[in-house]
Parts: structure tokens; C-alpha cells; sequence
């Protein structure tokens, strides 16, 4: 099953696309999903788990584990400075 | 005879005294009902009219003016003087400023804080609109402050000339109904997050870069988060893209700095539901609007949790700079000094050295021969301009170039190496020496000392 990924501000910069799709297995759960993110795409490291992090469009408590589905959708939302 | 018509007099002064005073209590009563005088030039002079029982306090100009919004059924005459009495902080004349402050006095907004502390400059008019050519060169405040004199003189607008600090912060943000973050950088972020903490106002927060935006309301009732909430800890000060770094359509943040003005009229008027608990994510690019529901206040918030460390007392000697490792402005990077000053030239070496004829007549390895310039810009800047013959190597992509440095290597022709303004140029020096080329050397200053020293031509950006 996939789920999508939204990438906003300064994590679209480092991954180098906007959104992308990943192949999940049952067990696979909001962290397990971020840890494949970091290896997908080493430059997020960068963000340092700086951002807002959220599960169909609700903000997630950082840490917590939640099971994916199908059609989950989750974004990478670091914070824009400028103005 | 005399002495009746004394009393009568007596009696005619006590009564003359008790209609004075109460002549001075019904004028106290009345200037106390209508709203404050909102400018020198007021455009009608206060005076009693049928109307002014009705408890809105607009004038007959006032109403004038503002009638279509004041016909609106969901605002109304109630929700315009609200508007007319109320007052906001904008903290920062630019991209975001800009519009939210010219929408905010053509609204009608009572009383309009603004704080900056730079100067117009030609490449800000483009999203600044508040600015005008013939302000380039002013103080932002005074330039924006004759723009919103010009749309709206019953506007009492305030200048705050020194830029927001921790030290005036509190105090200047608790005199204004509301606050609008339309900064440029991380520190004076968290400063006005903390600041509106501690002096408990709303805080209309938005941000734009490139193609995208954010917007949101803090602090605006008791599950609101602060920016703390949601960012406890400061982004790396290399995750900060910065508008006169990384470019942003102007158009983008004049779309959400125009979207601060409404929450922030909704704050003040009470009309609607603030955009709170919810971050309004703008991707132009794919031309979509999406939002994201976040977080409540965080109990265990250090600036609006429920024992915060942040308070009126400890804010002012708060390091914010130490917090988010970058100075509070929008500035250049600071100058590296990554190379020996003999791994380095002026860009006024370089045109003797462009210049030089002898590089036809001797060897290549002769270090006075016509050097290759490499220029390690970003392709977008590469475009606009560059030293005839520069080989373009972007230093974000360097790794690319390599088998081509070794190659250059072996040709032995002496090397120079150019980005903007003499940073990123270091650091591919410093990895083509580390790849074993020798006559490599650095421009101190990249192309914008070329331009201001060598070339007046040249165009700046
Ligand atoms: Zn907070």
C-alpha cells in the first residue's frame, strides 16, 4: 500500500521534489515512515526534526506511533523565515 | 433697598456657578462617548449628531468611507467602529507589511504601529509595495508612513524606528490590540512569539518565500499555541532561506501578508473565526491552497505554557541570536575566512590579469598568463550576468565537476574562482586545492566587488 508525502518550505528544497510515494507494509507506522524519509533522502537530516510533522492534514505529537493506511497522506512542514 | 437685591444677586452668582458645572460635566460626558481624535487634519470636526447615540462612534465621514463594509450584514456599523478604535503592531515594513499595512488603514484601523529599521531599497519595490521609487533611499517607516497618509489620513499611524528588541519589545507590543509578524528572520520571530506571550495580544503570524507561504494565529485564547509550541527548538540558520538569497515572487508574500490584514480585521472587529490552531500552507507553484490543523498550547511551553520560563521580567535579557545562531536582520552572510590571504585575490588583480597580454606569448603554467575563471553561482544567477568566458560550476553541484577540475589540473592554466559575494567561492577553492590543483586562487568579493570596483556596468542583484 502507498502513502504520500507532501514536502513543504525547506524539506522540498533538500528532497528536490514536492511530493513522492511510498510503498508501506501493514506494521509500518508514522516513525517508521520518517526513519525511511531520512534514508530516501539524507539531506532532511538536516531539519533535525524541526518541522511540523502531520498525519491527513492534523498536526502529529512529536514521537508518537501511528499505523499507516492506504491513502494516508503525511507532510514535512519546517517553519518559513522570510518575509 | 440695597440689601434684597444683594441676596438676589448672591442667589443669581450660585446658580450661574451650578450651571457652569454641570455645563462642564455634560461636555466631559460627551467627548468621553465619542471615539478619539484620529489625526491633526481630521476631515469633519467633532460634533453631536442624531447617530452618535448608536454606540458604533463613526462619523458621518467615517460611515462615508467605510459604507461597503459597514452595509456587509457580517460586519456592520458595530464591527467598523471596533475597527476605527482599535490598533495594531506591524513588525516589519516588507513583503508581508507592506499590503497588511495599506489594507489595514484603508480598513480603517484606528491607530497603526510599524517597525523597521532599514532603508528602501530598489530591489525591495517589487513585492514592498508600500515603498515607491521615489522613497528608495528612506527610513521604510517614514516611506510607508506616507503611503498610509496618503490613502488614509484619519490613520494614527506610530513609528518604531529602532527595530523590535528584547529590551522594548513588551512594550511596545502591549500598547496594540493586535500583532502582525511580517519579519524576515528567525530571531525576531521568536521574539515577537515571546513577546505577545508574555503581554497576552494575538499574534497574526505569516511568511513567505520563493513560491510558498504560511499563515497562522498564535496566541489567540486559551488552546491557542505560540510559535514556541509548534517550534520549540530554532531552525539551523542554514534551513533560513533568505529573500534576497534565495528569490521570492513578489506577488506571494503580497498574497499573505494581504490574508495577515483580514485575521487580523476579523481579530479586532470580533467578526469570524481566527485562523487559530490552523496553518495556511500556499504552494504557488501548484496553485493550491491547503491547511494543516495544529497542535494546542503545549502545557509545558517556556513561553506560554503553564510555568513559563519566558515572563515581563527575564524576556529583555533573552539571547535570541545565541537561540537561533543568526543575527536579528536580513543581511549578507557574514565574510568567511576560509583561505590564506595569498589564496586570495582583489577583484582589481583580476582585471590586470584579464587584461594581460602576456598570456599569449608565454607558457600556460606562466602564473601571470590570462587566468580561467570559474564561477560557482547558482545556474538562476549565472544567467543574469558573468565575466565573458567564466565556465559555470554551480557549488551546490560541484561533486559533478570533478573528472573536469582534473583535467584542468593537468592543463596547468591558472585558475580563478568567482561566486556573488566571495563565500561559496572560498569553499570550492578550498576543495580544488584539496584536489591537488595549484594555481588556484579565490576573488575576495565575487562579482559584487567586481561590479562596485571594477565594472560599473555590471549588474548587481
Ligand atoms: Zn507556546
Amino acid at each position: 500500500m502507498a502513502v504520500k508525502i507532501l514536502f513543504f518550505a525547506r524539506s522540498r528544497e533538500l528532497a528536490g521534489v514536492s511530493e513522492t510515494s511510498v510503498a508501506v507494509q501493514a506494521a509500518d507506522t508514522t516513525e517508521s515512515l520518517l526513519s525511511h524519509l531520512l534514508e530516501q533522502f539524507p539531506a532532511l537530516k538536516e531539519l533535525d526534526g524541526r518541522f511540523v510533522f502531520s498525519l491527513n492534514h492534523e498536526y502529529l505529537e512529536r514521537g508518537s506511533v501511528v499505523p499507516l493506511k492506504a491513502g494516508d497522506e503525511v507532510a514535512i512542514i519546517p517553519p518559513i523565515s522570510g518575509g | 433697598m440695597g440689601v434684597p437685591f444683594d441676596d438676589e444677586l448672591e442667589q443669581l452668582r450660585a446658580e450661574n456657578e451650578a450651571l457652569k458645572v454641570e455645563v462642564q460635566r455634560l461636555r466631559q460626558a460627551q467627548s468621553s462617548s465619542l471615539p478619539e481624535p484620529r489625526s491633526q487634519n481630521d476631515l469633519e470636526t467633532p460634533s453631536t449628531h442624531s447617530w452618535d447615540g448608536l454606540g458604533h462612534g463613526l462619523s458621518r465621514d467615517d460611515i462615508a468611507r467605510y459604507s461597503r463594509q459597514i452595509i456587509l450584514p457580517s460586519f456592520g456599523a458595530q464591527a467598523q467602529g471596533k475597527l476605527c478604535r482599535g490598533s495594531v503592531l506591524i513588525v516589519g515594513a516588507g513583503g508581508l507589511g507592506s499590503p497588511a499595512a495599506l489594507y489595514l488603514a484603508a480598513a480603517g484601523v484606528g491607530r497603526i504601529g510599524l517597525v523597521d529599521k532599514d532603508t528602501v531599497e530598489l530591489s525591495n519595490i517589487h513585492r514592498q509595495i508600500i515603498h515607491r521609487e521615489g522613497t528608495v533611499g528612506q527610513h521604510k517607516c517614514d516611506s510607508a508612513a506616507q503611503s498610509i497618509a496618503g490613502l488614509n489620513s484619519r490613520v494614527q499611524v506610530e513609528l518604531h524606528r529602532d527595530g523590535l528588541t528584547p529590551e522594548n519589545a513588551v512594550g511596545i507590543v502591549t500598547r496594540y490590540d493586535v500583532v502582525v509578524d511580517a519579519s524576515d528572520n528567525a530571531p525576531t520571530r521568536y521574539l515577537i512569539s515571546d513577546a505577545c506571550c508574555v503581554a497576552r495580544k494575538p499574534l497574526v503570524s505569516g511568511a513567505a518565500i520563493g513560491l510558498e507561504g504560511q499563515l497562522t494565529v498564535y496566541c489567540a485564547g486559551d488552546d491557542s499555541p505560540c510559535y514556541r509550541c509548534l517550534f520549540p527548538e530554532a531552525p539551523l540558520p542554514q534551513s533560513c532561506s533568505r529573500c534576497s538569497d534565495a528569490g521570492v515572487l513578489g506577488v506571494v508574500p503580497g498574497i499573505i501578508g494581504t490574508l495577515q490584514a483580514l485575521e487580523t480585521i476579523k481579530l479586532i472587529s470580533g467578526v469570524g473565526q481566527p485562523l487559530s490552531r490552523k496553518l495556511l500552507l500556499q504552494d504557488a507553484w501548484a496553485g493550491r491552497f491547503q491547511s494543516v490543523k495544529l497542535r494546542a498550547r503545549s502545557a509545558g511551553c517556556v513561553a506560554c505554557g503553564d510555568a513559563p520560563s519566558i515572563t515581563a521580567e527575564t524576556l529583555a535579557d533573552y539571547d535570541y541570536a545565541a537561540f537561533t545562531g543568526q543575527a536579528p536582520n536580513d543581511g549578507p552572510p557574514r565574510p568567511l575566512r576560509l583561505l590564506n590571504p595569498e589564496q586570495r585575490i582583489t577583484v582589481q588583480q583580476l582585471r590586470d590579469r584579464l587584461s594581460s597580454e602576456q598570456g599569449s606569448s608565454t607558457a600556460s603554467t606562466d602564473p601571470s598568463a590570462p587566468p580561467l575563471v570559474i564561477d560557482v553561482r547558482p545556474p538562476e544567477q549565472f544567467a543574469i550576468c558573468h565575466l565573458p568566458g567564466a565556465e559555470h560550476m554551480p557549488w551546490a553541484r560541484f561533486a559533478r565537476f570533478e573528472q573536469r577540475l582534473l583535467d584542468l589540473a593537468a592543463g596547468d592554466r591558472p585558475i580563478v574562482v568567482m561566486c556573488r559575494r566571495g563565500n561559496d567561492s572560498q569553499r570550492a577553492t578550498a576543495r580544488m586545492l584539496e584536489l591537488g590543483m595549484q594555481s588556484v586562487v579565490d576573488v575576495v568579493g565575487g562579482v559584487e566587488a567586481w561590479a562596485r570596483d571594477v565594472d560599473p556596468d555590471f549588474p548587481l542583484y
